[in-house]
């Protein structure tokens, strides 16, 4: 059962209380965009099989969208943080480094 | 190859069984291959098996990570119809499903294909409209479909329940055609077949890189060396989006587990297939007599072939209220697959950004189905160099594009 902390109201919510909303720090292309860059925005997903960043709602719970960083192989936790922000915060990134030695954050475009 | 037959059991069995031969060569990698096909699933060997038959090419490799047929081939709940809502879908599915019914003879292997019917219950007003429209369109696709009433579903399956607590049966698209097959016999046929046509399928041999020159694919690494090809074709369900990393683009997939379990064997109590999208379960009985019960996908990404209990759930919850006959029925395992789901819930037979290569993946939830359709549409594109009739709807361009082939909205979670 995958459990994650909302880094809002501080609950450990189990995931039937919890809302995926897929993979997170998505660039979000408007109109004006290149069809690469439209489609790639749409449809095209890092899928990694490995570090993932995700965004989550705690749908029966506070209600707020937030960001979690997981390992799709493992199945664990590496830590919850704001969804406020376009790319994971350094302390997640040295929490995830530090577990899956020759990581790095790259930007998912 | 020794044939199998009535002959062949009772020599045999006049000499205690010491003349079977192995159903396929154990193979040690050539240096080169004209076409290397990565997965040894059912999809990955009915390319080969078609490459071979149907275009006469025989110098081929299939290359498994694990073991033959060990992923979604040997985990599904083998559920086999063609009642699909789109022209392209219908016409894959459909062939699909005509060569389920003499795959049998065809492999000279049974694979114990059952055209027992398959029935998808419409539970809301909504779903009666949506089935109804279904039936219609499969008329036209040449798709033996009817929408039937209530009582016949009680007809044709005497265990259901029809006003049940939450969603009465109002009725169900009935395709008396659909059926059930012995999956793991499929991917054993097919790879008995192959062998015998001089294919090496090598098992334990997990791709670690795609090798390209110029824009074209070379070969590949493995952890048993390097193996070259003229064409590659990926064919590996949920981890194609590790394999098209490798060969340097994206795919519009996402990959998330979805489970299956079976209750302990009881006596014959139904004799159709049968899937509630409403409430969310199917079901159909297996030969042994275990209730073969199929569950729903995680939310979340997920590479790990376990699902989450809630579903399970979920699951038997829907079947108890539309088989209340089942509350006492103990179950015996459960399993999961990592199936690879792309935005329109459509698969992807492609070329791709790297020449030679190509691509049979986004099945999602429902690809066992179409093992057959699938392997002779990539067969036919790989010979070719292009997608023929059966896949040219299905090519990666499709999304950039805006030509979906919807039917998440069709085949819901029990695709």
């Amino acid at each position: 059962m995958l459990i994650l902390e909302c880094p809002y109201c501080g609950v450990k919510a189990e995931e039937t209380e919890l809302h995926g909303g897929g993979e997170a720090h998505l660039v979000r292309r408007g109109p004006d965009s290149s069809d690469d860059a439209f489609e790639s925005y749409l449809f095209q997903r890092q899928n990694p099989k490995g570090v993932h960043f995700e965004r989550w709602r705690h749908a029966y719970g506070c209600g707020k969208w937030f960001h979690a960083a997981r390992c799709t192989a493992t199945l664990e936790v590496f830590g919850t943080y704001s969804a406020q922000v376009s790319e994971p915060p350094q302390q997640i990134r040295d929490r995830i480094a530090a577990r899956r030695p020759g990581w790095s954050w790259s930007d998912q475009g | 190859m020794k044939r199998y037959s009535a002959f062949a059991i009772a020599r045999e069995a006049l000499r205690h069984h010491s003349g079977w031969e192995r159903a396929w060569r154990k193979a040690t990698p050539k240096k080169k291959y004209d076409v290397v096909i990565v997965g040894a699933g059912g999809h990955g060997l009915a390319t080969a098996y078609y490459l071979g038959k149907n275009h006469g090419i025989r110098n081929v490799a299939i290359l498994e990570k694990g073991w033959l047929g060990g992923g979604n081939t040997g985990r599904n709940t083998t559920i086999i119809r063609s009642n699909y809502l789109q022209d392209p879908s219908a016409a894959i599915y459909e062939k699909a499903r005509s060569l389920y019914e003499t795959m049998s003879q065809d492999l000279n292997y049974n694979v114990m294909f059952s055209p027992r019917g398959v029935m998808m219950l419409a539970q809301t007003h909504h779903e009666v409209r949506g089935y109804e429209r279904t039936a219609h369109a499969n008329a036209l696709q040449g798709v033996d479909t009817q929408f039937i009433g209530p009582e016949k579903v009680k007809e044709l399956c005497p265990i259901i329940r029809l006003d049940g607590p939450r969603y009465p049966v109002l009725g169900a698209l009935w395709q008396p055609r659909g059926g059930t097959a012995r999956h793991d016999a499929v991917a054993w046929g097919y790879a008995r077949a192959c062998s015998d046509m001089g294919m090496d399928i090598i098992q334990q041999c997990e791709v670690t890189a795609v090798r390209s020159e110029a824009g074209k694919v070379r070969g590949v690494t493995t952890n048993k060396g390097e193996i070259d090809c003229d064409k590659l074709a990926i064919v590996v369900a949920g981890h194609s989006g590790v394999l098209a990393q490798m060969a340097g683009f994206r795919l519009p997939i996402e990959s998330v587990a979805l489970q299956a379990l079976v209750s302990e064997p009881i006596k014959p109590i139904m004799d159709v297939v049968i899937m509630a999208n409403t409430v969310h379960g199917y079901m159909s009985q297996s030969d042994k007599g275990e209730m073969v019960i199929g569950g729903g996908t995680d939310g979340y990404n997920n590479y790990t072939q376990r699902g989450s209990f809630h579903h399970v759930e979920e699951t038997v919850r829907a079947l108890i209220e539309t088989f209340p006959m089942l509350s006492r029925l103990k179950m015996l395992r459960q399993w999961g697959g990592i199936v690879d789901v792309t935005g329109d819930r459509s698969p992807i037979l492609s070329r791709t950004p790297l020449a030679g290569c190509f691509v049979n993946c986004g099945w999602g939830t429902g690809g066992f189905k179409a093992i057959p359709g699938s392997g002779w549409a990539t067969a036919e594109m790989i010979a070719r160099g292009e997608p023929g009739p059966l896949a040219s709807a299905f090519g990666l361009d499709r999304f950039r594009e805006g030509r979906f082939i919807d039917e998440s909205v069709a085949a819901g979670v029990a695709h």
